[in-house]
């Protein structure tokens, strides 16, 4: 089976720098995994619904503007709505430390803050997804 | 089509089995629309069997191939073309399938059609899937057919499937379609040779966009004399002389009129007997699926090029070689897949 | 017939050929690779035509006659966040601690043209800058700041043509007329398709917006700079230093070429085109690149587009020290980085500067990091005595090859460019946010391989844990409070008038009158800048950025 990892790659809001989200997803394309860049201004919403329809298995949101405390949980709140309660969700930006942290509650949320190779972000994601998918394996048997 | 706007996984919760992923498309649950999609990209096994469950629902869609040149704005035309059809007064649901390339090197991809499609994806009739085309040749193309597939029997009316034109993969896709648009723009000069082979042979419309820049006259009119001086060939097509239709799609001009090229098509085709097109295209999808579990099955281990490479080295012939491994070969799909039987509809 | 034995040259070839060198890359920040040592042979100037004198053509040494003996840089901060009256305080600060003049730094609803009660405006109103939806909000951002004893500076693109229109109408309430009013208004629109994307409407009716800026500035605000054309962006964005030189002075040419076409005389409008350049790490290749910068343009202004008067010629610019070369890691270092690039900025003859805050990857700054910012201007200027002499890196062999290297390869880039149909095309097919990209790629992996080494992130780390420095906090009431004040400014204005005045403005997208114009009239009527932006988009569309990756 050829199974891939796929990721959606989003800017939430109305910041429009993107050099980081285009950096990211670069990056993971050259680990191997399927990107879909949906681009700039995208609502919870869409963010959401583009993953639903693209069957991702991690989100990943860059937020530069500050507004990561609104725009995380929305985007979240979104996925769930949708029954994507399983999606990866991920990102970086400009966020301090202890936002990160309390946007990291739950166990499948991790941000990434600035200067964080890129590799931590492809491991993560890669082992994140081998033990899931391990797990699936595991119980189809 | 299921009901509008569900957001919920109802229409049969967990999304586990094929069973239930049937039962979730014929539901109308978007859910499973796109994990079975998921499916048949990763040639997961119970793909077959899930097909089988709605098979008798497929066949309502409209399958519209767009391919060209990279820069013709084939992802600006689709999402004109999107937005023409859902002001349809029959109320379309329309689906997309954007096909991008994967990378030789790591076998990842950057999928950035949807970038085009924002104001597609806030329309709950609307579905827009981007696709890689993974290992080349026959797997993309059966996973694109199969995925068109699923959105047929979901209940789309309209699916759109757009690649870049280049390889033989993305030939097989386009030749899976109904109606084939080929996209050209001026500025891509000697685009109409490179395209001569191949591409222009597939074309059922051919569209000039961008044809408010400079040289747009010239292109509609070398491809005007190439519709006229091309071979004959005897396809189901034959008596379709290909129109050559302008189009501005940055400025939101020529989607109706393309849409007109599409409908006479169809209307072409459905005189000359859809479904008997329809069925030798399909020949195609079967052989890549056979290939496809042939070559699974005889190079299933993991080993297999260093096993090959043992034999080879004691002297014998490839041939010899691959003579032994297809007599130890029995292939088949799973045993779920539905059994062709005389009475039976495939 | 070299004679290796003792030909000094070929002597010390050979010592270098024999010794051992330390890791790492010898090339410049962009990646170019460096020679151990520069000589006569690699400067090819003649100093009449390549250098002249400052304040004169073609303006390599400097614009003004006097450089810094004359007049310092402008020492110009950028600030704004959470409401107007929030932001009026920082200006106050600022200037009572030696500030020369105003930068403002509005909100992401404000610069995409949204009011801060639109439901697109939702958890970032005044997070990266001041929320301005109204003249009212404006007049509060100036309280006890005369129009005519300031300079200010306004960053905003896509609706800058309608925050200028506040900013005069602000002038008129004041009592101050336009012809008083000093400053800019970045408003290089070319710049955001390419790299930051803060758009409002599509290229073209964009364009013809900032020519009416330009033709109603040069005629009733003459002392305001109309375009901040902007490399800055495009730096940040990941390009090279070459690339940053030849896509912004690309986009100049494109606004000289439209201003002339609309009918202007250059000389009337080019001496009110300014620029924006970044100083990033490479200490040299920064000065040689404003040197750069300042003779191309003064070349294609003169040569190409036949200004006659000097003053067309002078390419001004402020510079920005580079926001990506902070780190979040021990972001104290972040003094020494801004004070060397801020130095670079100073010997490359810029006209005004704004050093970056150490909190800046964290947060917008804290008074006391912009403090220590601003004090940075403040100790280049007064202590380090290189203030003194103009140009005073000029001559160095170093510095004239790398500033002639820079100017050959920004033209290379300018032949692409015209090949590829001209600017307004290469955005539509990417191809200059491709380079772009390409090189934030490739910058990005040379981190990662650590090949280039950034102290604290890479190098000299000291683990997990967050820095123990104090964050700026954006007051939450912040929104709340501006959903306010434009409820009863809604309330209370002539709804009439509002009507009115919007029509006029919708009607004049249509009939080609000057928008800026009706944009002023709009403003004391009472229009939010919403309101007007939405006629915009309604008129002339929304714009759609192509496929980049």
């Amino acid at each position: 089976m050829d199974r891939k990892i796929r990721v959606l790659i989003a800017k939430p809001g109305l910041d429009g720098h993107d050099r980081g989200a285009k950096t990211v997803a670069t990056v993971l394309r050259d680990a191997g995994m399927e990107v879909i860049y949906s681009g700039l201004h995208q609502t919870p919403e869409m963010i959401a619904e583009a993953a639903l329809q693209e069957d991702v298995d991690v989100v990943g949101l860059s937020i530069l503007s500050g507004a990561h405390m609104s725009l995380f949980p929305r985007v979240r709140a979104a996925l769930e709505e949708r029954g994507m309660n399983d999606v990866l969700l991920t990102g970086g930006g400009i966020i301090p430390e202890d936002d990160m942290q309390a946007l990291e509650g739950d166990g499948y949320s991790k941000l990434f803050g600035p200067g964080t190779p890129t590799d931590s972000i492809v491991g993560w994601i890669k082992n994140t997804m081998a033990e899931r998918w391990e797990k699936e394996g595991a119980s189809d048997a | 089509m299921g009901s509008e706007g569900t957001h919920t996984a109802a229409a049969g919760g967990p999304l586990r089995t094929p069973a239930e992923l049937a039962e979730g498309v014929r539901g109308g649950n978007r859910r499973a629309l796109s994990r079975l999609i998921s499916w048949a990209e990763n040639d997961q096994p119970g793909f077959a069997e899930a097909l089988g469950a709605f098979y008798g629902d497929v066949g309502r869609a409209w399958r519209i191939g767009v391919t060209g040149p990279p820069g013709a704005g084939k992802s600006t035309l689709v999402n004109e073309l999107a937005l023409a059809l859902r002001q349809d007064e029959r109320d379309l649901d329309v689906g997309i399938l954007a096909v991008d390339p994967s990378s030789p090197f790591t076998g990842g991809a950057l999928l950035g059609d949807r970038i085009r499609m924002d104001e597609l994806t806030a329309d709950p009739k609307v579905y827009i899937r981007s696709m890689a085309s993974r290992k080349s040749h026959g797997g993309m193309a059966r996973a694109g057919v199969d995925a068109c597939d699923v959105m047929d029997a979901f209940g789309i009316d309209r699916i759109m499937i757009e690649t870049v034109g280049v390889g033989q993969a993305e030939y097989d896709v386009m030749a899976a379609c109904d109606t084939v648009i080929v996209v050209m723009c001026p500025g891509a000069g000697d685009g109409i040779q490179a395209m001569k082979a191949g591409i222009l042979e597939v074309a059922d419309v051919l569209v000039v966009n961008k044809s408010d820049r400079p040289g747009a006259d010239r292109l509609y009119d070398d491809l005007v004399e190439a519709v006229h001086v091309r071979d004959g060939r005897a396809t189901a097509d034959d008596g379709w002389t290909v129109p050559v239709v302008r189009a501005a799609a940055g400025r939101g001009e020529g989607a109706d009129d393309v849409l007109t090229a599409v409908a006479a098509h169809r209307e072409r085709l459905e005189q000359l007997g859809l479904a008997n097109v329809r069925n030798q295209k399909r020949t195609a999808q079967v052989r890549r699926i056979v290939e496809e579990a042939l070559e699974r099955r005889v190079f299933a281990q993991a080993d297999m090029n260093a096993a090959i490479a043992a034999q080879l080295a004691e002297g014998h012939t490839a041939y010899a070689v691959a003579d032994s491994l297809l007599g130890e070969v029995t292939v088949s799909l799973s045993a779920q897949v539905t059994k062709l039987s005389p009475d039976a509809k495939p | 017939m070299v004679d290796t034995q003792h030909d000094p040259r070929a002597l010390w070839e050979a010592a270098l050929d024999g010794a051992r060198t330390r890791d790492g890359n010898f090339t410049t920040l962009s990646g170019t690779p460096l020679k151990p040592l520069y000589t006569p042979e690699d400067a090819e100037v003649d100093y009449a035509e390549d250098l002249g004198y400052p304040g004169q053509f073609p303006y390599t040494r400097g614009v003004h006659p006097t450089m810094y003996r004359g007049r310092l840089w402008t020492m110009r901060q950028f600030a704004g966040f959470g409401t107007a009256a929030q932001t009026n305080e920082r200006f106050r600060y600022l200037l009572n601690h030696g500030q020369t003049g105003l930068s403002t730094a509005f909100d992401f609803p404000t610069l995409m043209g949204y009011d801060s009660d639109d439901e697109l405006s939702v958890g970032e109103v005044g997070k990266v800058g001041v929320a301005i939806s109204s003249l009212a909000d404006m007049q509060t951002l100036f309280d006890q700041i005369p129009l005519d004893q300031v300079s200010t500076s306004m960053t905003i693109n896509g609706p800058a043509p309608v925050m200028l229109a506040f900013y005069i109408a602000c002038g008129e309430r004041q009592g101050v007329p336009a012809e008083k009013l000093r400053g800019t208004v970045q408003n290089d629109i070319l710049k955001e398709y390419q790299a930051q994307h803060a758009w409002l409407v599509p290229p073209e009716p964009a364009l013809r917006m900032i020519t009416d800026v330009m033709g109603h500035c040069a005629e009733r605000a003459p002392h305001f700079n109309t375009i901040s054309i902007s490399g800055y962006h495009i730096r940040e964005a990941g390009s090279t230093a070459a690339q940053e030189l030849a896509f912004t002075l690309a986009n100049g040419m494109d606004y000289v070429r439209r201003g002339i076409e609309a009918g202007m005389d250059v000389d009337t409008f080019a001496p009110r085109l300014s620029f924006f350049f970044d100083s990033h790490l490479d200490f040299f290749e920064e000065i040689s690149k404003f040197r750069a910068a300042r003779r191309i343009w003064a070349r294609k202004m003169r040569d190409t587009f036949g200004a006659k008067n000097p003053k067309s010629w002078m390419l001004r610019f402020h510079t920005q020290t580079a926001g990506v070369s902070l780190t979040a890691q021990q972001p104290e270092n972040n003094i020494v980085r801004t004070a060397i690039e801020a130095l670079a900025a100073v010997l490359g003859g810029t006209q005004s500067l704004h050093t970056n805050s150490m909190d800046e990857t964290l947060s917008l700054p804290t008074e006391k990091a912009v403090k220590i910012a601003l004090r940075t201007q403040q100790i280049i200027a007064e202590e380090h005595e290189v203030a003194h002499v103009a140009d005073p890196l000029a001559g160095s062999y170093f510095v004239e090859a790398e500033t002639n290297r820079l100017e050959a390869e920004a033209e290379a880039y300018f032949e692409e460019i015209e090949r590829r149909g001209g600017v307004v095309p290469c955005i539509e097919a990417g191809y200059i946010q491709k380079e772009i990209h390409r090189s934030a790629v490739q910058y990005q992996r040379a981190i990662e391989s650590g090949s280039k080494k950034v102290v604290g992130v890479n190098t000299y780390t000291e683990g997990e844990g967050s820095p123990e420095i104090d964050l700026h906090k954006i007051d939450p009431g912040v929104e709340r409070e501006q959903r306010e004040r434009l409820a009863t400014l809604r309330s209370e204005r002539d709804g009439a008038a509002v009507t009115r005045e919007l029509e006029a403005v919708r009607e004049a997208c249509g009939n080609g009158d000057n928008l800026l114009e009706r944009f002023i009239a709009a403003a004391h009527a009472d229009c939010t800048l919403g309101e007007i932006c939405a006629v915009l988009r309604e008129a002339f569309g929304k714009y759609k950025e192509p496929k980049i990756l």
